[in-house]
């Protein structure tokens, strides 16, 4: 069937006219609100309250997520939300990385809020037509697209029965519906989900851009926490944005902005293939690194290393990628990281023998799809990566609770009884594949699976009368979130850095391993407790702007070394403060760039515990994160542990056998992380079970009657 | 033995020894990086030609990248 007769298929549910506007500053001053269970669509004003203290992206997801569900709201029940908001620099296309969005949901796999940041054309189409946020709610009876036209100044809601469900048939069928003509299909963007999303708690959302050079969708993710299953479970196949070109952020200073762009672009020019090399491999060029400094997940996370590296070192993706073309997930990001497999050809699966483009792998995805899974096969990365986008879940979650399951298998806590026959070892890429169609299909062990770790754990112990106490040492989740792709071992600050999260263990509020385990700059427990304000604060503030991360620092200004804190990239963040104020005619300073985190981060904070959450013994991390659960992990670096035993604690090692050590090491590890949580939940201005104190909430200006109702009682 | 400090690390100093021979040693791979000798930057340049001397304190700070 072509698309217009998918097309002629569709039935109308609703239309809403609204007239386009103006984006003034960075603010459209309006949200777009529709209803999937009654079909109602509205438009909601910003008002300055919201941008005074929830500035936009994230901030204003938690905002509309807290006001629209009550602290019983589930997952799946209509009442929660999916938003989606750019933030006020979203959209412009003078500075790297100004294109990405926040999706903020409640999760399936954590029961709390999840956010993801992703790339893609949306978010800033999503301005263009007229809009701060998209706020969805309800559930549809069928299988729906919302299409939000800011061409026309149309919003749609329309019964979808013939479209495809993986996204990336799905994305091109969609952009070749609604643009007008081959030379327009870069101004519509596909939010979509896939089939694995259905059948799984692990979905992500793909945000597609139209890439004109290779005349192809791409596909970006929004990764983290289960939320192409909440778009899924809404039965909503796609959202779409249509764009009338690239309009201005009407900014007060657009040549302060373009001064910093193009210092930025020239450091891009001249430094990148010397630095990171994103231009040519993209955050793949970590693999070895990490492999390097034991830090590369192998088996479960077991070990940080793995003599197999070179088969998935950074040169062998390289020579997969397609060199020589503009790879920037939003327009104008010189970095260009967004690397891809073209012509790739598939060898499993329902669409075996296709040749496709493959966004990726990233570095989490060589690490969770590969090394975690102890799979060293560049090809088989490649295909994994290429099911888990048109499938629509998570290659991190995936990875790591293959990782766990393999660990089971191996563990004898499961077996190929349990499994349906999938022998689930560790190298086993056969069976890692498979499961990953099962969870599409929705068969068999793969609906296991999809559970995630924090369920399948409690599952196997009650089924199967598996030891609980092993698998929550070595399930890798924290808050029902799984791992991202980093061993913390010997990082006690990174261990913070995981467990401390408002989401769950991912790397995007800090990443200290460098700082703590090999500079040995953050020595006390005060230090660490500095980084694990200023980091999680300071990188909460791109997910409020829309912004992407990796141009703050995966290049560097010449002079950087020079500079007296070259770990914050002072230019870089001067120049983000120089940009903010260029588009909103504000005058914030680095002080206040923190503030503005901080009250969001509080709000998040407290969200959490009025779901039930969000205190000390949530923040509690799987004994893996933090050292040696077995005998064979123990002894695979018996001269490291052996030598934290006689100089941290104190213990001859001599003679004493290794589960006496792995016990006496174990003991000073949990000590260690409890104290760095009394002196981080000090340093954040929160009671030692980790409620924000009001006395905090009222210094940042965060001290709002909802806020207070929550805290008070537990102050 | 003669020895140098690399981050808080003991090291065995070397006769001409430089700093790439340090990050050799290390196994620092790193790319993004702030060296410092007794508290002086050694710019990237100057990693060969930069001599370093029993008992100096160096300090490899590896920069924040990808995460
Ligand atoms: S740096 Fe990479 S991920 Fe970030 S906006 Fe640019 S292309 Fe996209």
């Amino acid at each position: 069937m072509n698309t217009s007769e998918m097309k002629s298929k569709h039935k109308l549910l609703k239309d809403y006219s609204y007239e386009l506007g103006e984006i003034e500053k960075g603010y459209t001053n309006r949200t777009l609100y529709v209803n999937l269970s009654n079909n109602e669509i509205k438009e909601k004003p910003v008002t300055q309250f919201m941008k005074d203290k929830f500035i936009g992206g994230k901030g204003f997801g938690l905002k509309l997520l807290w006001d629209a569900t009550k602290p019983q709201t589930k997952w799946d029940d209509p009442e929660n939300e999916i938003i989606i908001s750019p933030g006020p620099i979203g959209g412009i296309t003078q500075y790297a990385g100004a294109g990405k969005s926040l999706v903020v949901s409640l999760s399936p796999l954590t029961d709390i809020v999840i956010d993801s940041n992703v790339g893609g054309y949306f978010g800033p189409f999503l301005k263009f037509a007229g809009f701060d946020a998209l706020e969805i709610q309800g559930k549809a009876e069928k299988d729906v697209i919302v299409i939000i036209d800011g061409k026309e100044g149309v919003v749609r809601i329309e019964e979808a029965p013939e479209e495809a469900v993986d996204s990336h048939i799905l994305a091109e069928q969609l952009t070749d519906m609604y643009a007008k003509s081959e030379n327009k299909k870069n101004f519509v963007s596909v939010v979509s989900a896939g089939l694995a999303a259905e059948n799984s708690n692990i979905g992500v959302l793909n945000f597609s851009f139209y890439d004109k050079k290779r005349k192809k969708v791409r596909l970006k993710q929004a990764g983290r926490g289960g939320i192409g299953s909440v778009l899924r479970n809404k039965k909503i196949k796609a959202i779409v944005a249509i764009a009338d070109g690239i309009k201005p952020n009407n900014v007060v200073d657009l040549d302060a902005i373009k001064e910093c762009g193009a210092r930025f672009n020239k450091e891009m020019r001249e430094l990148d293939d010397d630095q990171c090399r994103m231009k040519k491999e993209g955050t793949a060029h970590l693999v070895e690194i990490m492999d390097d400094y034991d830090l590369l997940p192998t088996k479960n996370f077991k070990y940080g290393s793995h003599k197999d590296i070179m088969n998935i070192h950074s040169s062998v993706w390289r020579s997969k990628f397609t060199q020589n073309v503009f790879d920037g997930c939003w327009i104008g990001c010189t970095m260009s990281c967004a690397k891809a497999v073209d012509g790739f050809e598939l060898k499993t699966g329902p669409y075996k023998g296709d040749k496709v483009i493959v966004d990726g792998p990233e570095y989490e995805t060589v690490g969770g799809l590969g090394s975690n899974c102890g799979i060293f096969d560049a090809d088989h990365i490649i295909e994994a990566n290429f099911y888990c986008d048109t499938y629509g879940i998570d290659t991190i979650s995936f990875g790591t609770l293959t990782a766990f399951l393999m660990e089971c298998y191996e563990a004898g806590i499961i077996n190929k009884e349990i499994t349906g026959g999938l022998e689930l070892t560790f190298g086993n890429k056969d069976a890692a594949i498979e499961l990953m169609h099962q969870m599409a299909r929705g068969e068999d062990f793969g609906v296991i699976a999809g559970l995630g770790i924090r369920k399948m754990k409690k599952y196997f112990a009650e089924k199967y009368g598996a030891d609980i106490n092993f698998m929550n040492d070595i399930g890798m989740e924290n808050k029902g979130l799984e791992y991202s792709q980093y061993v913390s071992k010997e990082s006690l600050a990174q261990q913070g850095g995981y467990a401390m999260t408002n989401k769950g263990p991912q790397h995007d509020e800090a990443w200290l391993i460098f700082m703590d385990m090999v500079n040995k700059q953050i020595p006390t427990f005060e230090d660490k407790a500095e980084a694990l304000h200023y980091f999680p604060m300071f990188r909460t503030w791109f997910g409020l702007m829309g912004l992407c991360k990796l141009p703050w620092n995966d290049v560097e200004p010449v002079n950087n070394a020079e500079t007296d804190e070259p770990a914050k990239v002072p230019e870089h963040v001067a120049n983000y403060i120089t940009i903010f104020n260029a588009v909103t005619g504000l005058n914030i300073d680095k002080k206040e760039m923190i503030r503005q985190s901080e009250r969001v981060y509080n709000f998040q904070r407290t969200f959490n515990i009025r779901r039930g959450y969000g205190l000390r013994k949530h923040d509690a991390q799987p004994y893996r994160a933090a050292g040696p659960v077995t005998i064979e992990e123990y002894e695979s670096r018996s001269e490291r542990y052996d030598k934290q035993l006689l100089e941290n604690i104190d213990v001859n090692p001599e003679g004493k056998s290794t589960e006496e050590k792995v016990a006496i090491l174990r003991k000073y590890k949990e000590d260690m992380y409890e104290q760095l949580l009394d002196a981080v939940y000090q340093r954040r201005g929160w009671t030692q079970n980790g409620v924000p104190k009001i006395s905090h909430l009222k210094d940042i200006g965060m001290d709002l009657p909802e806020v207070l109702e929550i805290v008070e009682p537990l102050q | 033995m003669k020895k140098i400090t690399v981050n808080d690390n003991i090291l065995k100093w070397e006769e001409n020894m430089n700093i790439n021979v340090i990050l050799q040693r290390m196994n620092y791979t790193f790319r993004m990086l702030v060296v410092k000798v007794d508290g002086k930057l050694v710019k990237k340049n100057d990693y060969n030609s930069t001599i370093v001397y029993p008992d100096s304190d160096v300090k490899v700070i590896h920069l924040i990248s990808g995460g």
